[in-house]
């Protein structure tokens, strides 16, 4: 664990050490220069996006997970575990593949005539948005579904024999007894989301870049250790704060061993 | 369809409208996966649709060149080595938290699983610095090291379920019958844990394999790992050998993943 934690310690040290002695200039300058301040706010940004887009797509996939059986269910499980089994490289190159101005849903668009020009999907927000989403969706889904297959059907049915309809037994009593699950997985999507390099740095522009890449580039092009450490401090404190508050509720460990 | 979950009768026409939505988001969610897998056939020099026609010649340019065979090779090797050294140690550091009974416990589980939730970025470049002044950048070791890291919490969590579910009697009893400590650990308590450790030895290989963040700051020109050496294909070069490596790495991830299942589904 030395390994780990002294690296860690020395980097938030870094960050505000240099030059002979204690300084805080590196973290003024990230919250004064205007170009870094809109990184901060992109990051926030699309890891909000990421979030909403995932709850989105993930509650009504996990709840067709806890409520089909069989091959169907077989099928959906290996769907939701198969991103974790394939490397991140492997799909954004995927991502690449498909949404190219060459690529694949380019090509079938213009070939239906739906669209006229090759629509701009990568290289861009957009491009970062389909990326991210679908390599954080089994985070949302796994603990939504692991809540959801623990509602007791018949809170439902007395709902139902107390003469509730379909939208109003949702509303009141489904929804809220999923919602720990939501949250959790909301949560994890948002935190990871934070910290994402990899899809950023293939799918998206070279204009709207986020922290990680930031920081990546503080460190291998302009060597400014100081300042990369600075916002890796940024980043690794937001983290840990929101896991702090969150903790209770979102248990590391039954995380990612909740749903089998 | 009844239903024993979920909240009610949906209606014929919201159900069908729930499984398009399902079969669309299944598809993105399995599409990329495909679509490399059906690229790495092509015959074409770029990328292409629909493809001209299917070829392994990118499998071929994969296995002639030594670049790709050299990356390969330091990926595989720095796997192992961190599997082995994350396994031995996650599955101690497993004893401990789960069986020990000292204060501070729960603070020490929860420092040996950070490395979980801390953004791979920031391990990396704190790892980096570490490493640039040990002169560890470039070298197989540091990758090990750095891996370790990463995979250490894998092996910890799947160890310590295991370790969770065991009956400490057995060991008890294997005691009490004049087994020495280390006796009773090898002969009965190993064996018992023992799916847990493959488990977490699997997980480790995957992490330390398929890491990329961290080996772009460590591997420097020298140890180039196959994520590193995919990461550079993807961004100069066009041509669908990554595409035939990536096929390849979801074969190999089905597999150990196939594997790890298996071993949940027999415990």
């Amino acid at each position: 664990m030395l390994l780990f934690l002294y690296p860690l310690a020395t980097l938030v040290l870094t960050s505000v050490y240099g030059d002979g002695g204690w300084t805080l200039q590196h973290y003024r300058r990230l919250f004064t220069v205007p170009a870094y301040l809109k990184v901060l706010r992109n990051t926030i940004q699309t890891a909000g996006l990421v979030t909403l887009i995932c709850l989105a797509l993930g509650y009504p996939l996990a709840y067709r997970l806890t409520t089909s059986s069989g091959v169907l269910r077989g099928v959906l499980v290996i769907a939701v575990l198969m991103p974790f089994w394939t490397s991140l490289l492997v799909r954004a190159y995927g991502w690449m593949v498909i949404l190219h101005p060459n690529g694949l849903l380019n090509t079938v668009a213009l070939w239906t005539g739906v669209v006229r020009e090759p629509l701009e999907l990568v290289h861009n927000t957009t491009g970062v948005l389909i990326g991210m989403s679908q390599i954080m969706l089994p985070y949302m889904v796994l603990p939504i579904a692991a809540v959801m297959q623990s509602v007791d059907p018949r809170l439902l049915q007395a709902a139902s024999s107390l003469g509730a309809p379909p939208w109003r037994r949702f509303v009141s009593v489904y929804a809220p007894l999923t919602l720990p699950g939501v949250l959790a997985g909301c949560l994890l999507v948002f935190i990871i989301s934070l910290g994402f390099f990899v899809i950023p740095a293939l799918l998206g522009g070279t204009r709207d870049i986020l922290l990680a890449q930031l920081i990546d580039f503080n460190m291998s092009k302009v060597l400014n250790w100081g300042f990369a450490a600075a916002l890796s401090t940024v980043l690794l404190v937001t983290t840990l704060a929101i896991y702090a508050v969150a903790g209770r509720m979102l248990r590391i460990q039954t995380l990612w061993g909740s749903f089998r | 369809m009844s239903r024993a979950r979920g909240w009610g009768e949906l209606g014929p026409a919201w159900n069908a409208v729930l499984w398009v939505f399902t079969a669309l988001v299944v598809l993105l969610l399995v599409g990329p996966s495909l679509t490399v897998i059906a690229m790495s056939f092509n015959s074409a020099d770029l990328l292409q649709f629909p493809p001209p026609g299917y070829s392994l010649r990118w499998y071929a340019h994969f296995f002639s060149r030594t670049e790709w065979l050299t990356a390969a090779w330091n990926s595989f090797i720095v796997a192992v080595l961190t599997t082995l050294v994350a396994t031995v140690l996650g599955t101690m550091a497993a004893l401990g938290l789960v069986r020990g009974r000292f204060p501070g416990r729960h603070l020490a589980t929860a420092v040996f699983l950070t490395p979980l939730v801390v953004p791979v970025i920031v391990t990396a470049v704190a790892v980096y610095g570490l490493y640039a002044k040990l002169r560890l950048v470039g070298t197989v070791w540091g990758l090990v090291m750095g891996h370790t890291v990463l995979a250490l919490p894998f092996v910890i969590i799947n160890v310590s379920a295991v370790l969770q579910g065991m009956d400490w009697r057995i060991e008890q009893a294997a005691r009490s019958l004049g087994a020495g400590p280390l006796r009773a650990f090898t002969l009965v308590t190993l064996p018992l844990i023992r799916p847990g450790i493959l488990a977490g030895a699997l997980f480790a290989f995957v992490a330390s394999f398929d890491d990329l963040v961290v080996a772009l700051f460590v591997s420097g020109t020298r140890a180039v790992t196959l994520p590193v050496r995919m990461w550079s294909g993807i961004q100069f070069e066009l041509n669908p050998t990554v595409a035939a490596v990536s096929t390849m790495l979801i074969l190999v991830s089905v597999l150990a993943f196939g594997a790890v299942e298996l071993l949940r589904r027999r415990r």
